[in-house]
């Protein structure tokens, strides 16, 4: 009996000296404490991967960490992979000390829960710095009249993209009203052609379509309110009609054969478009980057044509409206020690949109959401299509925030569920609405 | 004489019954001779040598349970505080209908994955069993798609079934060309064909196996009495593989339960809801939906369904299962 005894606590005591051997050598080589000065300090920073947006902030943090002001660690994900990781993070208090985001109803909570720190004041000590950027691109960043975010990168309207070859063989022009959509439409099923290209797999390629038809119909008002989570807001009688319209659409078939297998992520609905395959394509901004890359000759040869969503006959909105990612936005962890928190200032100001980093967007075909780019933008190998979109985000009456991005995440699953359904055709324009309103999902 | 740990055993394959068996006399053996301070020492060190093995268990599989059933209790959004609503989130997983309906599709996945992948299993392993050298190149290229991860075979597929851009283009061949996952009941044949193609390899290995254990004489014996190929797979081969079948069934059940990476990069649950199973459910409830609390809910369910099942499995046994297969023991 009193062997087992002993050996137990032998080897408890084992135990306990091995814990604390393991303590002991963590504490002594462990990085530099806070107490170090100069360009010691880190912070982290977590963004997306894939090109070209990966090399260019790359590069940014490559170059900031040159400067010796501290070091920025950077850190790629996977953009689905991203959104829920940095929410699980946020959550553990394993936050990285920039928070990478898209502004909006995501921003709100982080915000609301004290995860973000208000940049309000900061951003009046430097005005120069809040100058800089495009006047539209702040409404996403701002919490209760509080600036919770800091824009990055370039500005992603959602365009109506079109193939100027296909529209051509089968006579067809641009639509800019609904009636030009639906000849279109008619013209590609008799001349052999998919009208539209549509993931429809991926919901919120279907969404884009909704968002622009409602404010087409209804103006950008109806959404501000729902967004602003007024009661009843989803049963506006332009909700109902943007569901009309959709089932229209699916009546005279105007999405490609099997678009509800699509994908987004694939890419396959952008090279239905370049490959003459199909007639239209609504579809973000950034998706021009990859039609040039992949495409052949498609945006080379100028076959890709681009305006905006057509208008309808009755409609509240206006041609210049715009739907889509004002652009993303970064915001400083509450979570960060004050050094930490001083390198990530420092590199707001220094490394993160310096004309370096714009020159790089607009090499890459898509428009930095910094002022003064016009002259930048005329030199680039594709100054028509840049111009246009940095031209129409400066006239555009209203910038409406992708829905999805806009309200709380956990309405934004219910709404990306109904619009997946609504496009199936299984839900009625009514259901729509009222399933929206109560928070249902399908 | 029944020990609980070799109760325990029983409910394994037959022939660790009876190892166990064995161990039990010669653990009678010990004691009759030693007495019962050696019986106690026995069990200590028992407990000293399972000491890591129940700190990991403790730590992460009853741990995180124990934090999922009480996050059930809760709301919580994922980063804000944790408030506790009772049976709030209780009430919603049991009232909306995603949660049956996602109950049903499992059900529906477990069943179909069974009917279609074990006889293939048996049949082929079987087949395999035999020792010529053909059989072993085939088994061997057979088993290729084992080794192959579920979510490189869910983006292989999904490029294979495109409609403009995979199979039907690639080899030109129109009927290809179908809605495969986008049609509410095309996207289950494409499911279970795909799943089936993933998992009949290591099913077929387990079969295998278990017929290359029975015993040749059997068939000799049945050989003179005049049976034929057929026969023997009736009366031998058959009846000989029921604990292999138990123990593949459970493998089957439990992990159509738990079919969730294939799916969610193949379909997401689409088109609409039509192969949002219930995994599936709790993964986007709590990290799209951010509904943890619910999802919790979801997942006290799976955990609570996936031990009846494999529990019931066992049960099909029946009592012979400590019973000898294995002829002359």
């Amino acid at each position: 009996m009193h062997t087992p005894l002993i050996s137990r606590r032998t080897a408890l005591g084992a135990a306990a000296g091995a814990s604390a051997l393991a303590l002991a050598a963590c504490g002594t080589s462990g990085p530099g404490g806070s107490g170090s000065s100069g360009g010691s300090d880190s912070a982290t920073f977590w963004q997306l991967s894939g090109q070209p947006n990966e090399g260019i902030y790359k590069d940014s943090v490559d170059a900031f960490n040159k400067l010796d002001k501290g070091t920025i660690d950077l850190t790629f994900f996977q953009n689905d992979a991203y959104k829920q990781k940095i929410r699980t993070a946020i959550g553990a208090g394993e936050a990285p000390t920039i928070i990478y985001g898209w502004g909006g109803g995501g921003l709100r909570t982080y915000a609301e829960e004290k995860q973000v720190d208000d940049l309000t004041s900061w951003l009046e000590e430097n005005a120069d710095f809040k100058d800089r950027f495009i006047d539209s691109v702040w409404g996403a960043a701002t919490v209760d009249d509080k600036i919770y975010a800091l824009p990055i990168g370039a500005t992603q309207p959602i365009i109506m993209f079109h193939n100027k070859t296909v529209l051509e063989k089968i006579g067809a022009k641009a639509p800019t009203t609904w009636d030009d959509l639906l000849d279109v439409i008619e013209k590609a099923h008799s001349g052999g052609v998919a009208p539209i290209s549509l993931a429809g797999q991926s919901r919120w390629t279907s969404m884009m379509w909704l968002e622009y038809l409602l404010d087409r119909i209804g103006g950008p008002k109806v959404f501000e309110r729902i967004a602003a989570g007024e009661k009843d807001a989803w049963l506006d009688d332009a909700v109902v009609e943007m569901g009309e319209r959709v089932k229209e659409l699916l009546e005279v078939k105007a999405f490609a054969d099997g678009f509800e297998s699509m994908a987004a992520d694939s890419n396959t609905d952008q090279a239905l478009l370049w490959s003459d395959k199909a007639a239209l394509m609504l579809h973000g901004g950034w998706t021009f980057g990859g039609m040039k890359a992949s495409g052949g000759d498609f945006v080379s040869g100028g076959h890709l044509g681009y305006g905006p969503f057509p208008t309808i006959e009755g409609g509240k909105g206006e041609l210049g409206d715009l739907v889509g990612n004002p652009c993303n936005y970064v915001s400083l962890s509450s979570a960060a020690s004050d050094a930490e928190k001083t390198v990530a200032q420092d590199f707001f100001l220094e490394g993160m949109m310096t004309d370096d980093v714009a020159a790089a967007f607009v090499d890459s075909g898509s428009a930095p959401v910094v002022t003064g780019q016009e002259d930048a933008l005329k030199a680039s190998d594709d100054a028509d299509y840049l111009q246009w979109v940095y031209q129409s985000l400066q006239d555009a009456p209203a910038f409406t925030q992708s829905w999805d991005q806009a309200l709380q995440p956990t309405d934004a699953e219910t709404l990306l569920v109904n619009t997946e359904q609504l496009f199936l055709g299984k839900l009625e324009p009514e259901q729509f609405a009222e399933n929206m309103n109560s928070g249902k999902g399908a | 004489m029944t020990s609980p740990s070799a109760r325990l055993d029983r409910v394994e394959s037959g022939e660790r019954v009876r190892d166990a068996a064995k161990l039990r006399s010669a653990r009678g053996a010990e004691r009759s001779t030693r007495g019962a301070p050696g019986r106690e020492r026995l069990q200590l060190s028992h407990v000293l040598f399972a000491l890591p093995a129940l700190g990991f268990f403790a730590i992460f599989a009853l741990l995180p349970l124990v934090g999922v059933l009480v996050l059930s209790f809760t709301s919580w959004n994922g980063i804000g505080a944790i408030t506790f609503t009772g049976l709030t989130s209780w009430g919603e997983v049991l009232t909306r209908s995603t949660t049956w309906h996602g109950l049903a599709l499992v059900v529906l996945m477990i069943v179909a994955t069974w009917v279609l992948q074990t006889p293939l299993s048996i049949l082929l392993g079987t087949f395999l069993a035999g020792r010529q050298r053909y059989r072993n190149v085939l088994a061997v290229l057979y088993f290729l798609p084992l080794l192959l991860s579920s979510a490189a075979i869910a983006i292989t597929f999904k490029s294979l079934l495109d409609p403009n851009f995979g199979l039907a283009s690639g080899l030109n061949m129109p009927f290809l060309k179908q809605n495969w996952l986008g049609d509410s009941t095309l996207v289950w044949i494409v499911l279970l064909v795909i799943i089936a193609w993933q998992f009949i390899p290591f099913h077929t290995l387990i079969y295998q196996g278990a017929v290359r254990q029975i015993p040749q004489t059997m068939y000799e014996a049945a050989q003179i009495d005049g049976a034929g190929r057929v026969r023997q797979f009736f009366s031998i081969t058959l009846p000989q593989l029921k604990y292999t079948l138990i123990t593949s069934s459970t493998l089957m059940v439990v992990g159509a339960l738990t079919y969730f990476d294939i799916i969610f990069v193949l379909t997401q649950g689409g088109p609409g809801s039509s192969t949002r199973i219930l995994p599936l459910d709790m993964y986007l409830t709590g990290f799209r939906g951010n509904e943890m609390g619910v999802a919790s809910a979801l997942a006290v369910i799976l955990v609570v369904l996936g031990l009846g099942l494999a529990l019931g499995v066992q049960r099909l046994g029946g009592k012979d299962a400590s019973a000898s297969q294995t002829e002359g023991a």
